[in-house]
């Protein structure tokens, strides 16, 4: 089932006097499950994409629909729902609150969701188990190294069992080992069912991807799917 | 997101920036701890007045020449209507009216006492027995001024302690002889102290007959006369039968003043409530000015924290939860500083009382809960307008400040 649909979607910003097409007549679906690489050069419009398809920012022309509803139509307060239930943020550069401590960053999503403390508290010991932070759970972000920080990200992006999630540059502050081991990270999660969208500059990151999105000046150049070799996913 | 959850990360997000919080903290602190003292002060002063006055007699009217300004002042007036004196007979007629109790009649001017060689500028006050009993005065040494005709000019005298103490230094003072004004007068008693009195102080005032102090200052008119009305429901009636009585007496003519001590201590107390008001809002305004600087720090605050903002709306958090969760923030710097300065002002009015015991300086329950409404309510108001801000942030523009 198509768990993105793009219709001709148009964003355009403008700098003074011109018209900069971020992304100008995108078509694009992608299924439940699937684990989605986006590449492109500098400036292709790849982060544009990603802030569309989590709602932060709407599209000057085109539809949208997530799970079927056209989301361009919702209210602010309705896709700020959709964001905090189906969908998890990874970013560059983790955005972790820097007075909260690794516990609380992770509990942030639940707590904004107005979940009561003592399932949070669980939920948390759960998750710091699970990505190997349960050490770490009072240390703040400046007490962490980057490996670990985007480690509590995920966490914090996983925390509200979304059905996707959008990572922009996931690794791009981490170095080679570290990035790899963040991605395993990701990758399992997609493999327990959790789409996955990821921009990366790396090719060989890209390729692991069960399907490359190519963007150039807005627009989509090529979409490759691999998933027949690679990918256990159902057909439909 | 839940109140207690906002809460909790309001107060966690203004204990990060311990500075910015202490200094806004603390203003918010001293305009709270201004009003509480300031109050303090103004309700003291009013408590104070009020006892002193208190301290004059109980029921009292007081029978003043001249108009009172109450009729109004005009320059016809001023040429026509030159009172009539008020006289020793004015208040021996005044004995009769049936609601009056007791009457003094009082003259006042300042003399010379002369003890074998020591001087002193003295008060001297003419009056009668009637005097020391309306206001409760008491003889420390030796006897009151005696019950004597009240045109009668014994040469005779009541001293104030301080005055026994400055003039005859340790020696017996009753029964001594002393020279007032160029006269030979004996002392007879010497007043138990009284401490403050409202006008004059009874330890330094030298009382003889009230007719002797006519001859002394050369004299006819009183400065007052006091008249204790025989109980509370009888002020009104003795005030009112005075006035008719000293009408028929000036021929017709309205020339005195009659005042109660209630209308009187009324005026003042009103006074004082006005003042202390007065002085509440001056230092109000700091409460203002202490919510434009919390204002300020909030507004510094959603300029640093752009990218946490951007990160709570794509963690899911709604424009509303964004807005309340700096309004909390606001409110927490103002609640801490309300607090904070509630404490200070207590200490500071605690402060005055220990230095100043005889002044009641304890700030009004109005004042304190009007400081610390005011406050959060600045706080909060000052706090309205960053937080807006915060909540209409474009998300993916502060997503990028970080
Ligand atoms: N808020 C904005 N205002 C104006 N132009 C913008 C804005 N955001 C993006 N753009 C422009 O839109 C285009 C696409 O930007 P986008 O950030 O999506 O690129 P990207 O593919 O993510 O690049 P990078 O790999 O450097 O992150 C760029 O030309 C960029 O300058
Ligand atoms: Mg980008």
């Amino acid at each position: 089932m198509a768990l993105i649909e793009l219709v001709g979607i148009e964003r355009v910003f403008h700098l003074g006097d011109t018209e900069v097409h971020a992304l100008s007549k995108l078509d694009l679906v992608i299924n439940d499950g699937e684990y989605v690489a986006i590449m492109g050069q500098s400036g292709s419009g790849k982060s544009t994409l990603l802030n569309l398809l989590g709602m932060l920012d709407s599209p000057n022309e085109g539809v949208y629909k997530l799970e079927g509803i056209d989301v361009t139509t919702l209210t602010p307060d309705e896709q700020a729902k959709i964001r905090s239930q189906r969908i998890g943020f990874v970013f560059q550069s983790f955005h972790l609150v820097p007075r909260l401590t690794a516990a609380e960053n992770i509990a942030l999503p639940m707590m904004l969701a107005g979940i009561p403390a003592v399932e949070r508290a669980r939920r948390v010991d759960k998750a710091l188990q699970d990505f190997g932070l349960d050490k770490r759970s009072d240390h703040r972000p400046d007490q962490l190294s980057g490996g670990q920080r985007q480690r509590v990200a995920i966490a914090r992006a996983t925390i509200m069992q979304p059905a996707m999630i959008l990572a922009d540059e996931p690794t791009g502050n981490l170095d080679r080992a570290t990035g790899e081991e963040v991605m395993h990270l990701l990758e399992g999660l997609n493999a327990s069912g959790v789409t996955l969208l990821v921009v990366t500059h790396d090719p060989v990151l890209g390729a692991r991807a069960s399907r490359q999105l190519v963007m150039e000046d807005g627009k989509l150049i090529t979409d490759k799917n691999n998933s027949a070799s690679s990918s256990p996913t159902l057909p439909d | 997101m839940r109140g207690a959850d906002i809460f909790r990360f309001a107060r966690a997000a203004a204990t990060g920036y311990p500075l910015r919080t202490g200094l806004s903290v603390l203003a918010m602190a001293i305009g709270v701890a201004a009003v509480v003292v300031l109050t303090a002060l103004g309700d003291g002063a009013r408590t104070y007045v009020v006892s002193q006055f208190s301290s004059l007699g109980s029921n009292l009217v007081i029978v003043l020449p001249g108009r009172s300004a109450t009729g109004g002042f005009s320059p016809a007036n001023a040429v026509t209507r030159t009172p009539r004196d008020l006289t020793i007979d004015d208040a021996v007629a005044v004995l009769r009216t049936p609601a009056v109790q007791r009457a003094a009649p009082l003259l006042v001017g300042t003399s010379e006492i002369n003890f074998s060689g020591r001087l002193r500028e003295v008060l001297v006050a003419g009056t009668t027995l009637s005097y020391f009993q309306i206001r409760g005065l008491k003889a420390l040494q030796g006897t009151l001024l005696p019950d004597d005709d009240w045109n009668r000019a014994l040469p005779v005298a009541v001293i104030g302690v301080k005055i026994r103490d400055e003039v005859f230094a340790g020696q017996e003072a009753v029964g001594q002889f002393i020279r007032l004004g160029g006269r030979r007068v004996r002392v007879v008693g010497v007043l138990a102290p009284s401490g403050q009195g409202v006008g004059f102080n009874a330890d330094e005032l030298v009382l003889v007959p009230v007719a002797l102090s006519q001859a002394m200052f050369n004299s006819n008119t009183l400065f007052r006369i006091l008249i204790e009305a025989k109980s509370r429901d009888h002020i009104e009636m003795a005030k009112r039968d005075v006035a008719a009585l000293l009408k028929t007496r000036h021929s017709g003519e309205e020339d005195v003043t009659v005042i109660t001590q209630d209308a009187v201590l009324a005026t003042f107390d009103k006074l004082l409530v006005a003042l202390t008001a007065a002085v509440a809002g001056i230092a109000a305004i700091s409460l203002a000015v202490a919510g434009i600087l919390v204002m300020n720090v909030m507004l510094v605050a959603v300029t640093q924290r752009t990218g946490e903002i951007g990160l709570l709306k794509a963690l899911g958090a709604r424009a509303a939860t964004i807005r309340q969760a700096f309004l909390a923030e606001a409110a927490v710097l103002s609640i801490m500083g309300a607090v904070l300065g509630y404490g200070l002002g207590e200490f500071g009015a605690f402060a005055i009382r220990t230095f100043y015991p005889i002044f009641p300086a304890y700030p009004p329950a109005w004042a304190v809960i009007a400081a610390v409404v005011t406050s959060l309510t600045t706080g909060i108001l000052f706090g309205l307008m960053p937080a807006s801000r915060a909540s209409k942030m474009n998300p993916v523009e502060a997503l990028m400040k970080h």
